[in-house]
């Protein structure tokens, strides 16, 4: 099955150029009575089956099976909103508990175990509703309905700073979600959530469990200490610093419907500050202030959630593919919520926080300046840790919940205009064709224009960083130690359904394979499928990549050194990680990222315990 | 939005003469009103469910939507009678399944099996199937015109993205889709799933409470 012939290659690049073609020529804006007058469309309102332009075929009855093509929208004709900043309460009612209170409707299942340890010194508390945004320009589109963290999409941005080092505990915050969804659904969304923070160092209760939902009227307090890894281990008291985490995100994982879920809008974002990346650009690494987020005169340091939706051609309301099991492909291209909007900068450096939230595409995102010109950056971290030191690249890629920070450089550039542009092609679910598109030839989805007031700049410029100075940021944790065991993933389908050797996910009890805390752990990954590719993400904890098909990462270029919670598994690719498991216990999934997949039973779940065990193939 | 390309569109035509001039931009819209009100459960079944003639083991003629979905929460799953690989242990965990969720199917539960094959699986053909397995009341095995079931087979998402994998028919029947119609609630899961953890998978998409015991006791959802 894997093995594709040279023939079925070429009947496959001509079925992507008919979906290619058929999706231009409705994204041009050409009307029915025009592709009518072009004899490109039957009377009945179907694409002829003419070569190149119909993927699918037309049954006798005259029905075709059509995927939904987006009705046009203007680019570039709004402004791109930046995050709102969530502000904490003052207390919550009623107080939160250590064993979950049920007779008050909580839904937790399983007791707070570090409460005591370091206990809460913030609260939050977020409803999940539906709510009324609007994505288009212009009215283009109707106003959608969409399932939010407290009512909008992406939702708001929790922004918390570690304890201090020596003071861990510092930075523990609880954040109460209350499930307020309707039962209506508009079409899709499944009103029955669990959710994962993404990826943070967070006892397994806290973590989002996919099994561990809770129901409409429920509320569920997830306890999250903001400590680094080892802090009751390896460095107890302080935890080890070159574990710092920076840009995280929250998502609902609710087993078996996560694509239909955050596909409607439940996902958010998260950051962590520390006394090293301080938000300020005169303090610690000198990256650029994060200020409040919102005063495009304070603040430099801007997340960008990307995702990519279709809309019904004839409602106008987003649409989402209810017996899709490959992986859904939109047509329009959303950041923080609007379709290809426009950020106004000011001539100086900026941190971009780019994050992947699906539901199945990959991106490889460039900085296209004036005449096709592209525009070189600096990433300084792979999935939100960052690297050794910011190295220079000029693209970036990243499946679904892969997160780059990067540093983009506007001084000098002063009434120019760049554009974000994704030049990975991606025809189908199955991921990334490996084409790299030329420059001008991708899909532009965020204008940048450079017509902000002159601002001081006193973030470090990376430029200045002496080439032979290894580290600039914190350096990678050591990867030297013995693996207790060493265990294989072997990602591929069978009957047109997903595995992971060869087992299904088989239910919330069938727990898999387990852990022993404060272990060392060497994982395979590997995927030997042809056609598709796989972001696979491991809760809990980060891993470094020992080899990639054989090789060492890379630290330059498409950069796959570092820490990393997820590994994109390209073709006919086997990757060796390495794993230290600290601190905490509790259930966890492994799964693929392309959430579509996921909700398709590729997945393994498993446990973090005193004991672990030694199944090679879990 | 991706500017149109007069290459590419001369490449899609082909020869075809344009009739009309190329646009390089996407044109302005009218306002909200172009579009169409349409209640969302009505988009779903204008596009997954086509009213097709359908022809059980049986040898009753029922329409897909007004006959079998409708207001029902349904099961489906692909497979064909002379299947020997995966189709059997499959089917066999239906019939479990249809024992774990006991009275219930063939009340507001149902289950369709499609052929894969229908111009091999007749009526009759298919009955025999369904004794061969104990299929009880309330699980259909349906045959049809081949182009309609093909029809069927990819509306419901019984596809592979590779055009030759697509062909081998075995790469259709791993999975089971499932929904609750009116209460526009869909998922799917593997064949193989033990059947007592696809019950509790159903059991997301069943009625709310109050709904359920009116319709135990004859009411209407």
């Amino acid at each position: 099955m894997a093995y594709i012939s040279k023939r079925n290659r070429r009947k496959e690049k001509e079925r992507q150029i008919a979906a290619h073609n058929r999706r231009e020529l409705i994204a041009a804006g050409f009307k029915r009575r025009d592709l009518l007058k072009m004899g490109l469309l039957t009377s009945a309102g179907l694409l002829i089956p003419k070569k190149g332009l119909s993927a699918h075929p037309i049954t006798s009855a005259g029905l075709a099976f059509d995927d939904p093509v987006s009705p046009p929208t203007t680019p570039f004709a709004q402004n791109m909103p930046r995050l709102q900043v969530l502000q904490p309460v003052a207390a919550l009612t009623p107080a939160p508990t250590i064993a979950p209170n049920t007779a008050a409707g909580e839904g937790r299942t399983v007791s707070h175990q570090a409460f005591a340890q370091f206990p809460p010194q913030r609260f939050y508390e977020i409803s999940q509703q539906q709510g009324l945004v609007t994505m288009a320009a212009n009215n283009e589109l109707p106003q959608q309905t969409i399932w939010g963290f407290n009512g909008i999409t992406p939702g708001p941005m929790i922004v918390e700073r570690y304890g201090v080092l020596g003071s861990p505990g510092n930075g523990s915050i609880l954040v109460r979600q209350r499930n307020n969804l309707p039962s209506n659904n508009g079409g899709f969304g499944l009103p029955s959530v669990t959710t994962h923070l993404h990826n943070g160092h967070t006892p397994l209760e806290s973590d989002g469990f996919p099994c561990f939902f809770f129901t409409q009227g429920q509320f569920y307090d997830y306890h999250y200490p903001n400590v680094l890894a080892g802090v009751n281990s390896t460095h107890p008291g302080t935890g080890d610093i070159k574990e710092a985490m920076a840009t995280l995100w929250y998502h609902d994982h609710r087993i078996d419907h996560t694509a239909e879920n955050t596909y409607k809008g439940l996902a958010g974002t998260y950051i962590l500050f520390n006394e090293f990346d301080t938000g300020d650009e005169n303090t610690g690494f000198r990256l650029p202030s994060f200020g409040d987020g919102q005063n495009p005169l304070t603040s430099f340091d801007i997340y960008m959630v990307f995702n990519d939706k279709v809309f019904d051609e004839q409602t106008g309301l987003l649409a989402f593919d209810l017996f899709n099991t490959d992986g859904i492909l939109g047509d329009k291209f959303l950041v923080n919520g609007k379709i290809q909007p426009v950020l106004h900068v000011s001539p100086r450096r900026y941190r971009f926080r780019w994050l992947n939230t699906g539901p199945s595409r990959f991106y490889q995102m460039f900085v296209l300046g004036p005449n096709n010109t592209t525009k070189s950056f600096w990433q300084i971290s792979t999935d939100g840790n960052l690297l050794e030191k910011p190295v220079q690249v000029t693209s970036a890629r990243f499946a679904v919940a892969e997160r780059v920070d990067v540093i983009v450089d506007f001084t000098g550039q002063a009434g120019k205009t760049f554009h974000l542009e994704n030049r990975l092609e991606q025809d189908d679910g199955r991921g990334p064709t490996g084409n790299v598109l030329g420059a001008g030839q991708g899909t532009k989805i965020l204008r940048i224009v450079v017509d902000g007031p002159a601002v001081a700049d006193n973030s470090i410029d990376p430029a200045t960083i002496p080439a032979n100075q290894a580290v600039y940021f914190y350096g990678f944790p050591t990867t030297t130690d013995t693996p207790r065991i060493t265990r294989t993933f072997r990602f591929e389908r069978g009957n047109g359904q997903w595995q992971v050797n060869g087992q299904l996910v088989g239910g919330c009890n069938n727990i898999r394979f387990a852990i022993k805390r404060n272990s060392v752990e060497k994982w395979i990954f590997q995927n030997n499928s042809g056609g598709w590719q796989h972001p696979i993400h491991m809760h809990f904890e980060e891993f470094q990549t020992l080899t990639i098909n054989g090789n060492p990462p890379a630290s330059t270029g498409l950069i796959t050194r570092g820490r990393k919670d997820v590994f994109r598994l390209e073709h006919n690719m086997e990757a060796k990680v390495f794993f230290r498991f600290r601190d905490f216990v509790g259930k966890f999934p492994l799964h693929c990222h392309n959430v579509v997949h996921e909700d398709h039973a590729m997945m393994v779940l498993g446990v973090i315990d005193d004991v672990g065990d030694n199944k090679t193939q879990p | 939005m991706t500017d149109l390309k007069r290459r590419s569109l001369v490449a899609a035509l082909g020869a075809a003469p344009l009739a009309v001039p190329l646009l390089t931009h996407a044109q302005t819209i009218e306002a909200n009103s172009k579009f169409k009100k349409i209640s969302s459960r009505e988009r779903i079944r204008q596009r997954y469910f086509p009213n097709l003639e359908l022809t059980s083991h049986e040898g009753n003629k029922l329409k897909f939507y007004d006959d079998l979905v409708k207001d029902k929460i349904v099961i489906f799953n692909m497979f064909y009678a002379k299947c020997e690989g995966i189709c059997s242990p499959i089917t066999r965990n239906l019939v479990r399944l249809q024992q774990v969720l006991g009275e219930r199917v063939g009340k507001d539960i149902f289950m369709y099996s499609f052929t894969l094959k229908p111009k091999d699986d007749n009526p009759a053909a298919l009955k025999h199937y369904a004794e061969m397995h104990k299929a009880k009341p309330g699980w259909l095995f349906l045959t049809g015109a081949p182009d309609d079931m093909e029809l069927l087979r990819r509306k419901l998402g019984f596809v592979d993205p590779d055009p030759e994998v697509d062909k081998d028919v075995s790469n259709h029947i791993g999975v089971i889709k499932y929904g609750n119609e009116p209460l526009e609630r869909w998922g799917g899961c593997p064949g193989m799933s033990p059947p007592e953890w696809i019950a509790e998978t159903l059991s997301w998409v069943d009625w709310p409470k109050d709904a359920a015991r009116n319709k135990a006791n004859g009411g209407a959802l």
